[in-house]
């Protein structure tokens, strides 16, 4: 990183361009940011994505090669490693930026393709299939027939606006982050504006919390900073546990300068001096980003004593969560960062009035707080301009399940679900049919096909019982059980619940323990099997009402919703279960039964001999048999038969 | 300030700050608790207590929810009842079956919630939790499978002991209420106070029964069964049957003593009479020699256990007095059993306590020769009464019965040591006549008495003021040292009591006592002070016959054996 981090590029990034109230610079100043930026570069520039997705497709790797290559081939080329810029299934990522030319991205770069890959580009020969696009750039000369990344489907229908830098800028350069706009809106703030001025700004924005509840931002601020108290806390809830979301640690990845700036503004304007980050301990990568981050953060006076010679003072420390769900609660994460068990209390008093170690706290979700540097550089308009009302601004999602691409996206709010599933991620793979959407996580819902067309915002999806959640969303194909679903996320929600109040702690096994019954294997097919397996469901119904009315917190009030959807859009699949013993999916286990299709049996024998319970029966070369009556459906057979001669029901 | 809310359609007026329960308790409406407890911060576990609130979509918590102006609450509605059986039917799932041999069959608060439900059938047929029972302490049993993990027992043993010795572990349905590293009880700052038995609404918490021992003593003809009983127990023990305490409820006790088939039977007060001559000779050495003060009283197991354990640095403080109980065990043991014609080791001794330490601080206490302890077997008042109910016997129908042993005469000094500040107040008594020569006047020590947490007196004797302080809970006695440690406070005696109030409250006392059984407790030790004349320890002829023909003058190193006891650091066992 040869122009980035150099004592001469700090002062002229924090003197020249961040004090500047302009976003106009002199010729000298501007080319000199080019550089920086590498608007213009000189020798080729290579960017690596090394979030935790990346790293996991074999970035490491990756990178490895590169630098093998360029050592063989005695090249001059500066190595950048990006955050993830959204499409997790395409990583590894690997970008080139020759001097003059656009910034291309190749997918899939895995180690064995550097060399190939690198050849072609220095040699101005690209190959179509690697490529998944070029960046526009007025200065650039384009490649020729290459696609655009931002106007692929993917890209095209999003907003970027927290995810504006992911994947372009270095997380681990605080200068990158500078140049491109970076702490300009925590310098004019603090210089110019009063903590009033800046809850009053959020108030206008219509800014809502982004971690489920919905609560304006600015509200719960200036609730905060009306109680009186010489300490005040600011927590920035990065503890992410929803199955299947992962959005929070693309942002620490991908702009973690972003957190701390909107954490700096938002602490200012609650007149606190202390802020935490609890990040859950297993992303590792984020936490090392994320203390280099504030460690350069310090270093630059952005953190620390006497922030811009204004007097405001403030230290930021991260603390790692252990991974439970109800940390996520504020009340829990509160009593987590005290060091005591995270179990969440009653409200009132809220932490705004009483929160950690009895202060007034404000806890904000880490999507709500990397908002804040736009709204403060571009105002309180500008913000209520994008989204619908009641829900302004844009929502990050993250993408799972049998998604054609999965990733993580930002829209505009007022977008629809379908829009998102169909245009952005690309329907589901394999040409299945799309069955439902699993939206915001544990505590959501499963949206049937004809809810799709909703927008996602705070109102609209809570007409549909869900709210926006973290903003999870699970692409679920035909080949889903729904049942079998319901059954994962009270598994989850049951080990999850923290034990202090008894409808969660009791009610969420209750209700496990009845879709267990239905899904398991009928002992003896009795009428009063099924009359009491009927049963169950209706006492799914009414212990999910009681578990939703008198729960503690929010994770038990919302326990109910993934079963109770189900039953509403999906109930002929639970009848199915109860009354036929049929998992149409062939997910239950338990539920399958096994048949042998004569014509296609060989009689290889190797079922026979791998079957545990002895249920195979059959003479070498004669086709065989499955006995009914002894298969547990564990689908053995199926797995190791090679002539597909097996098949389920 | 004042306003209206609307509860059953009916206006009630309320103030600010008040939660909804406390409003239901002022104007008489029951709602169902499993958690709450009063005087305790509200943990809104249990969710029983759960009301209708107009304009709120979930059901609120009335223990933790405050009033607002114009709240429309509906306490009994058919959704509320709905919720709140579910509730309990969900607690019955996971609950062992087994009502007909558990302990609390009949005062059991799960029980009682079931049975107030109308509750009549298993709906939710769950596994239980295969747990093991915690019988490692020699005072308290855990049973976790009974456990409703409703965590009054962590509360009390966090905010009015201070002991931290319990906690919930785990999540979700795999919770449970654990000690330090799954050691059970024994192992770590458990003070086997048994305040947590107290608040248990189920037999997830209760003493280690010694109820069977003392009935096969009582049937074996090799032994020679006595009992000593502490000050506090004939006024429970009235309480239990509902016999007006009076001044015959002592010879009443002792006649259903007899009946159980106990050969003698002693009152502990006299071995109290006997600690106060040793202690406040002790004060007056260390206040000659300048050492060792301010002098902590050592006569509450628990207590003198968080000293060794948390706080053995003080252990020089403490009064090196053994405790009443086992003073008198080693009387009888080494002196009275000879009198009376019998081999130690066949004198069975039975203490009946309201205390569960005490069981611990028994089997810990062996005799010289190390075979037997000086007290055999400890009961507290619930094994005592559910013994006199078990023999039939009718406590209104009986007899009273006089003493027939010398050793049963006490001072009402003694028969103090059952409530705090009783015990500082005997003491400062003998404290001051072995100073001055001359009683005590007036001889109460008004200060000392009273249902409050922290007493404190300045008691003169002779030209010298005397600094004193009573703290009972040990979470008080905790600050109190902390404030002495720090310089911000002198004493010359602290008196520590372990459980709220002292020995009238003690862990093993019947369960559910409140205020008004506690005031009835204590009156009953002040009435008898009032009313006996032998007011002072140093004037029980018991005690001083007892100095002239088989013990040293007090204080002096050849009682050491017999009436005190050098206490150590657990650190150093």
């Amino acid at each position: 990183m040869a122009i980035l981090n150099t004592p001469e590029n700090k002062e002229f990034l924090v003197e020249k361009i961040l004090k500047s109230y302009s976003t106009i610079f002199d010729k000298a100043n501007s080319d000199r940011l080019a550089l920086v930026k590498r608007d213009k570069v000189i020798h080729p520039v290579i960017y690596i994505g090394t979030g935790t997705c990346g790293l996991i497709a074999g970035a490491g790797n990756t990178l490895t090669a590169v630098e093998q290559y360029l050592e063989k081939n005695n090249l001059d080329a500066e190595i950048i490693h990006v955050g993830c810029i959204g499409l997790c299934s395409m990583e590894p990522l690997l970008d080139v930026q020759l001097p003059g030319k656009s910034r291309i991205s190749f997918h899939h770069a895995t180690e064995d393709r550097v060399e190939g890959l690198l050849d072609a580009v220095f040699h101005h020969l690209l190959l179509e299939e690697t490529v998944l696009g070029q960046y526009k750039h007025p200065g650039h000369e384009d490649w020729a027939n290459m696609p655009y990344v931002l106007q692929m489907p993917f890209f095209a229908l999003q907003h970027r606006n927290i995810l504006r830098n992911s994947g372009i800028i270095s997380p681990w350069s605080v200068d990158d982050y500078i140049a491109h706009g970076g702490y300009r809106s925590l310098y004019k703030t603090v210089l110019n504006y009063t903590s009033d001025k800046v809850c009053e700004i959020v108030d206008q924005s219509e800014l809502r919390g982004r971690g489920g509840g919905g609560y304006p931002t600015g509200k719960k601020w200036a609730l905060a900073l009306g109680t009186g108290s010489d300490q005040k806390y600011l927590i920035c809830n990065a503890d992410e546990s929803d199955p299947g979301a992962f959005m929070n640690r693309a942002i620490i990845e991908g702009d973690p300068h972003r957190v701390i700036e909107g954490i700096a503004i938002s602490a200012y304007a609650i007149g606190a001096s202390n802020a935490y980050i609890y990040v859950r301990s297993d992303y590792e990568q984020s936490l090392v980003i994320l203390e280099k981050a504030l460690s350069q953060a310090k270093e630059y006076g952005f953190v620390g004593e006497n922030i811009f010679n204004s007097g405001f003072n403030l230290h930021i420390h991260i603390r790692q969560g252990a991974g439970a769900f109800v940390c996520g609660e504020e009340t829990a994460l509160i009593a987590s960062i005290e060091g005591k068990r995270g179990i969440p209390q009653s409200k009132p008093p809220f932490p705004a009035e009483k929160g950690l170690f009895g202060h007034p706290t404000i806890v904000n979700n880490i999507e709500t707080l990397a908002n804040i540097p736009s709204i403060m550089e571009n105002g309180p308009g500008w913000f209520k301009s994008i989204g619908i009302r009641e829900s302004r601004g844009t929502k990050i999602f993250s993408i799972a399940g049998k998604a054609t691409h999965t990733g993580f996206i930002e829209i505009e709010m007022g977008t629809t679900i379908s829009d998102i599933v169909v245009s952005i991620a690309g329907g589901t793979k394999g040409n299945k049919q799309l069955k439902a959407v699993q939206f915001g996580g544990p505590s959501g819902v499963c949206l049937p096909v004809q809810d799709l067309n909703t927008p996602v915002g705070y109102e609209s999806l809570r007409a549909l019982g869900s709210s926006l959640g973290l903003g999870g969303i699970i692409i679920l194909d035909e080949d889903t059980c729904m049942v079998n679903l319901s059954k994962y996320f009270m598994e989850f929600l049951q080990k999850e619940s923290c034990g202090k109040c008894i409808p969660c702690r009791e009610g969420t096994r209750r209700m496990r323990n009845i879709l267990e019954e239905i899904t398991r294997r009928p002992r003896e097919d009795s009428s009063h099997e099924t009359l009491e397996r009927f049963k169950g469901v209706v006492e799914l119904e009414s212990l999910a009402e009681v578990i939703r009315d008198t729960s503690l917190c929010g994770l038990g009030r919302n326990a109910p919703n993934p079963v109770l959807s189900s039953l509403k859009w999906f109930r002929e699949e639970y009848e199915e279960h109860i009354f036929d013993r049929k998992c149409k999916a062939g997910i239950c286990h338990d539920l399958r039964t096994f048949f042998i299709d004569v014509e296609a049996c060989n009689g290889c024998n190797i079922c026979k001999k791998k079957c545990p319970e002895n249920a195979i029966i059959g003479s070498v070369k004669l086709p065989h048999f499955i006995v009914e009556s002894k298969c547990t459906g564990c689908g053995i057979c199926f797995d190791c038969c090679k002539f597909n001669a097996i098949y389920f029901k | 300030m004042q306003f209206n809310i609307e509860i059953n359609d009916q206006e009630v007026s309320a103030k600010r700050g008040e939660t909804i329960k406390n409003v239901l308790d002022r104007i008489g409406i029951q709602v169902p608790t499993l958690c709450y407890m009063n005087g305790f911060s509200p943990s809104g576990g249990c969710r029983m207590c759960v009301v209708e609130v107009d304009g709120i979509s979930e059901l609120v918590p009335s223990c933790s929810h405050f009033v607002t102006e114009w709240m429309k609450i509906k306490t009994h509605s058919p959704r509320v009842l709905k919720a709140r059986k579910i509730l309990v039917e969900l607690l019955l799932a996971g609950h062992p079956d087994d009502c007909h041999y558990c302990e609390r069959n009949g005062s059991c608060e799960l029980q009682e919630l079931a049975a107030g439900m109308n509750i009549r059938e298993r709906k939710y047929h769950g596994k239980r939790r295969q747990v093991q029972i915690d019988k490692a302490c020699s005072s308290i049993v855990r049973d976790p499978a009974k456990c409703v993990l409703c965590g009054r027992c962590i509360r009390v043993c966090d905010e009015v002991i201070g002991a931290f010795a319990i906690d919930v572990v785990g999540r979700g349905s795999e919770s449970r209420i654990g000690t330090s590293y799954n050691k059970g009880l024994n192992m770590q700052g458990c003070i086997k106070c048994g305040q947590c038995i107290m608040v248990c609404p189920t037999a997830a918490l209760t003493e280690k029964s010694n109820f069977q021992v003392v009935l096969d003593a009582l049937s074996n003809p090799e032994l020679f069964p006595v009992i000593q009983f502490s000050p506090t127990i004939p006024g429970s023990v009235a309480e239990a049957f509902n016999i007006k305490a009076s001044k015959d409820i002592l010879n009443l006790l002792r006649s259903a003593l007899k009946k159980l088939g106990f050969k003698q039977v002693f009152d502990v007060s006299m071995a109290a009479d006997l600690a106060i001559m040793e202690e406040a000779s002790e004060f007056v050495s260390r206040l000659n020699k300048h050492e060792n003060l301010p002098m902590l009283t050592s006569c509450c197991p628990g207590w003198v256990r968080y000293v060794e354990e948390s706080r053995p640095h003080w252990l020089p403080n403490l009064s090196t007095a053994n405790s009443p109980q086992q003073i008198m065990g080693r009387l009888i043991k080494n002196y009275i059993s000879t009198s009376a014609g019998q081999k130690p080791e066949n004198v069975f001794v039975v203490s009946v306590m309201p205390c569960t330490a005490k069981k611990h601080e028994a089997a810990s206490d062996r005799m010289k020769d190390g075979i037997t302890c000086n007290v055999d077997a400890v009961l507290t008042t619930r094994e005592l009464v559910k013994m006199i109910r078990l023999l039939g016997i009718e406590m209104n129908s009986l007899e009273p019965e006089p003493s027939d042993t010398a050793f049963s005469m006490r001072s009402s000094a003694g028969n103090l040591f059952g409530i705090s500040g009783g015990h500082l107040e005997a003491l400062m008594r003998t404290v001051h006549f072995m100073i001055t020569g001359q009683e005590l006047n007036p001889i109460k020590i008004n200060e000392l008495r009273g249902l409050k947490n922290k007493k404190e007196a300045r008691v003169k004797a002779g030209k010298t003021f005397f600094s004193v302080a009573a703290v009972n809970g040990l979470a008080s006695a905790k600050t109190l040292l902390d404030e002495v440690e720090a310089g911000r406070a002198d004493y010359q005696i602290i008196e520590v009591m372990a459980c709220p109030y002292g020995c009238i409250n003690g862990g093993g006392q019947m369960r559910g006592g409140d205020e008004k059984n506690l005031k009835a407790r204590m009156k009953a030790l002040y009435d008898v002070d009032d009313e006996e004349i032998i007011k002072v320890s140093h004037k029980n002829p018991v005690i001083l016959d007892l100095y002239e023909k088989f013990l040293a003058k007090p204080g002096s190193g050849q009682n050491m054996e017999l009436l005190h006891v050098i206490r150590t650091s657990t650190e150093n066992r």
